[in-house]
């Protein structure tokens, strides 16, 4: 058996491949479902319901789409320059932990004022968050891989202690919790939802025309692929590592932002719910293009709301739902490995 | 045909990579005792070819036979034992072993060495074909010509009867090359079949019995070298009649635009790789660099255009001090620097972009304010598309589809149209067929006459002798001294490389 690259292919036999990928999902779910003793037709089409099948439930799964925008858009930045930034996690937190601190600081603002300051002050903890990691290997050429993971941990035990100790709310009846924000510092609501989709949508066409229209996004486009180009080019090297890497942690930073004042209404520890790993996945099923990003993350939120209205609706366990969606993820990227390459056979005489 | 079966033959071979016919019912034989060379331009299928015999690639249609029995490879080690044996043209080797270690390596069945005896053995082998190695040497400590005498030691030691030269003489200086060819007339007496690759037409006018060109993949004609002429060759290879000459042009308001006195540099490690070095360069004039590969061409270049470090000296263009200034300045007081890289891409061009993309690199700088304006580089890409003749589907193609000689175009005319003052070229006409490589020629020949000043840094002393107005060649570092183009030899400046000061 070989296993050889193809030199191009037609995009055509991309869409093939791609739905070659969604059938045999279907097919293999569709079996593991029938083991579970359920009618597999009946629970697709629960899972299409749960996720868009009324305005609650569409309102749901946007909300869920929400931040996975925003932070696929972060980590896309990062990961068009080659900067592996799996540090989301971590800005996430320390954006929200620093507009925290600006609510806890002024907690008499007004609310545009509020909101205003809170979110500059998020862009500016998950910058400097993912400026940590940026800095040591502009500067000494480290791994970015582990040390952005790392600092994920150091980010969650830091929000840890604040919840379980420094900043404990007294009035919460002995839960270890932060105290909610005031109606001042939450989000206002548009359409039955938090605005967080209206400044998703803004950022959206802001990094689309930044990565492809500005100067620093073309710089950071050259860098990514070749450091020497870059050099030979005059492009300040350190100066768009540390610039670039700054944006993606000033998006995570907003994801924080949006989901303390719009969804959890104060700081906790469950703030990510893991969008920091899921939009890696996103970002790269996106092939790291803006506009489709916006597409894959909604899908992929989808995904998440319909497999969990599954568990209510058919009284399927949580650990099944969760296999389904591994089994729908595992022949998505899948097929991005036979798009790539071909596997030959070939008998040995 | 012939009555004796060929020690190989390869018939009526077909290779397709996604929708190129890269070989196309190529018919190829070689006897024993034959050195056969093997022409062609880039991408007419040579090394595909040769990559079928070796077992990298399998064939989709035809059939090779050696000694007159049908063989098919899945692998390199399957041909190896059929007595094909490939010398790449970058060695193959573990710098950090001995070169017995490494004619040993992969080779031997037996649990534990008898370093000895082996010794002895290849030690014989060695002797009987020439083979000038010191056994004991570590092969970082070793030159380009002794590692490749130990490329071909370890294939002859594992059997091989049919060797595969890949431009082997591209590394070498022209006493390594003569060197070279007198192996290859010994491998020959001794009934080995050698396939010669090369691009170079004089010296494959002078080893060769037999020549096969290929042209688009197509076997076009297998000649006796001794009844054709380079004229014929090329003009089978290239498919039409072309001129193969280098005209010099002179200029003659020369001044001085360049002067770099007393450079040293050296490495973090502290190795020092470039060693006092001072000259200067006049407008309308094209100053050569010749020099083994490594020896301090790169760092030179790179200084210049502020990319290197600098321990100590001056670089002054047109009086004022570079050294100091960001590669953003120089490059903004008109000094270009284009450097073709052994893999081609990854200093000057980006691959997966298209060429619009490319030539915007050395284009938004100049325009103020925070975003790019892809409209300039539009039309300058269709321009540079039609001056130079790059063969692309569209500027909006990713250059990483086009062939080498295309994509070293699209740099080329990206920076000859800066208008330089200066223009730096290391290694423009790398790997490019006869033909491309003369229209280069033409292009700087062309700015020459415009006055610019240009460095030029080449492989190839025989167009660099013909190309040049001055030859500067260097030597780990130093400069063994520069001499005028028009009074030289390519053997005196086969010393000078070899480190003789003049």
């Amino acid at each position: 058996m070989r296993i050889t690259k193809k030199p191009e292919v037609s995009r055509k036999e991309e869409i093939k491949i791609r739905t070659l990928s969604i059938l045999f999902a279907l097919i293999t779910s569709g079996l593991f479902i029938l083991i579970l003793s359920h009618n597999p037709f009946e629970v697709f089409a629960g899972m299409a319901d749960g996720a868009l099948g009324n305005t609650h439930r569409l309102k749901s799964t946007i909300i869920k789409a929400i931040p996975l925008v925003i932070t696929s858009l972060g980590i896309s930045v990062a990961f068009k320059m080659k900067f592996w930034n799996i540090g989301g996690e971590g800005q996430i937190l320390m954006g929200a932990y620093l507009a925290t601190v600006v609510y806890r600081t002024f907690p008499d603002l007004g609310r545009p004022v509020m909101l205003l300051l809170m979110i500059i002050a998020a862009m500016i903890g998950g910058g400097l968050w993912a400026l940590i990691p940026a800095f040591f290997r502009a500067k000494w050429r480290t791994n970015e891989t582990i040390i952005t993971l790392m600092m994920n941990y150091i980010a969650l035990k830091w929000i840890t202690y604040l919840q379980y100790s420094a900043w404990k709310d007294p009035n919460a009846m002995g839960f270890a919790k932060i105290a909610p924000y005031g109606d001042n510092a939450l989000l206002p609501k548009l359409f039955g939802i938090h605005i967080g989709w209206v400044i998703t949508l803004i950022l959206i066409m802001i990094m689309h025309f930044f990565m492809n229209y500005s100067k620093m996004g073309y710089e950071i486009a050259v860098l990514g692929e070749s450091e020497n180009t870059a050099n030979y080019a005059g492009i300040n090297v350190p100066k768009t590592i540390i610039t670039a890497v700054f944006i993606s942690g000033a998006l995570c930073g907003i994801t924080g932002f949006v989901q303390a004042t719009g969804v959890s209404g104060n700081l906790s520890v469950q703030l990510t719910a893991g969008v920091g790993f899921t939009a890696i996945i996103t970002s790269w099923l996106s092939n790291l293009k803006v506009p489709v990003i916006l597409v894959v993350s909604f899908l992929f939120a989808a995904l998440v709301q319909g497999a969990s209205y599954i568990q209510i609706a058919f009284g399927i366990p949580d650990a099944a739902s969760t296999i389904l969606q591994s089994l729908i993820l595992f022949f998505v990227l899948g097929s991005e490995f036979f798009i790539r390459y071909r596997i030959s056979f070939k008998k040995n005489k | 045909m012939n009555q004796i079966p060929a020690l190989v033959a390869m018939s009526n071979i077909s290779k397709r990579f996604g929708t190129i016919l890269a070989n196309d019912n190529v018919n190829f034989s070689v006897g024993a005792g034959e050195i056969h060379a093997l022409l062609g331009e880039n991408g007419a299928g040579k090394s595909t070819l040769m990559n079928m015999l070796s077992g990298v690639y399998t064939p989709d249609g035809g059939s090779i036979y050696i000694n007159g029995e049908e063989v098919f490879f899945s692998s390199p080690r399957d041909s190896m034992y059929k007595g094909v044996g490939m010398i790449h043209q970058h060695f193959k080797l573990v710098e950090i072993l001995s070169a017995l270690e490494n004619v040993l390596l992969g080779n031997e069945k037996t649990l534990f060495l008898n370093k000895k005896k082996k010794y002895d053995e290849i030690k014989e082998l060695s002797e009987k074909f020439s083979l000038d190695i010191d056994l004991n040497k570590k092969v970082y400590e070793m030159s380009v010509g002794e590692k490749q005498n130990l490329e071909i030691l370890k294939v002859l030691y594992r059997g091989a009867k049919i060797l595969v030269l890949d431009e082997p003489t591209a590394v070498l200086t022209p006493q390594e090359t003569e060197k070279l060819f007198r192996i290859m007339l010994k491998l020959k007496e001794e009934g080995c079949a050698v396939i010669f690759i090369s691009h170079k037409m004089n010296e494959v006018m002078n080893i060769s019995d037999k020549t096969t060109v290929l042209l688009k993949g197509r076997s076009v004609k297998t000649l006796n070298t001794k009844e054709t002429n380079p004229a014929e060759l090329t003009e089978i290879m290239v498919g039409y009649p072309v001129k193969l000459e280098i005209k010099r042009e002179t200029y003659d308001h020369k001044e001085e635009v360049f002067r770099m006195e007393n450079l040293s540099s050296s490495t973090n490690e502290g190795v020092q790789v470039l060693k006092n070095v001072s000259f200067s360069l006049y407008s309308g004039e094209i100053l050569s660099i010749a020099g083994i590969a490594g020896s301090g061409q790169k760092e030179l270049c790179e200084a210049i255009a502020g990319l290197y470090k600098v321990d100590s000296g001056s670089i002054k263009f047109k009086g004022e001090e570079m050294v100091g200034k960001t590669p953003k300045e120089i490059i903004k007081k008109g000094i270009s620097m284009s450097f073709i890289p052994e893999d081609r891409l990854g200093m000057g061009l980006v691959a997966s972009m298209d060429i619009v993309d490319n030539i915007l690199l050395k284009q938004y700088q100049k325009k103020t304010g925070s975003f790019i304006d892809r409209k300039p580089s539009r039309v300058k890409a269709k321009e540079i598309v039609e001056k130079l003749e790059i063969k692309t589907p569209g500027i909006n193609h990713p250059i990483k589809n086009l062939s080498g000689g295309n994509i070293q175009k699209v740099l080329l005319g990206r920076e000859l149209d800066s208008n330089p003052e200066l223009l730096i070229t290391a290694y423009p006409v790398r790997g490019l067929d006869i033909n491309t490589c003369y229209k280069i020629y033409d292009l700087l020949n062309q700015e020459k006459k415009k006055g610019v000043a240009i460095l030029y840094i080449g492989e190839d002393l025989d167009a660099l002798i013909e190309l040049s107005d001055r030859i500067m060649v260097i030597n780990s570092g130093e400069i063994m001294g520069i001499v005028n183009a028009s009074e030289t030899t390519k053997e005196e400046i086969g010393l000078m490389m070899l480190g003789e000061k003049k």
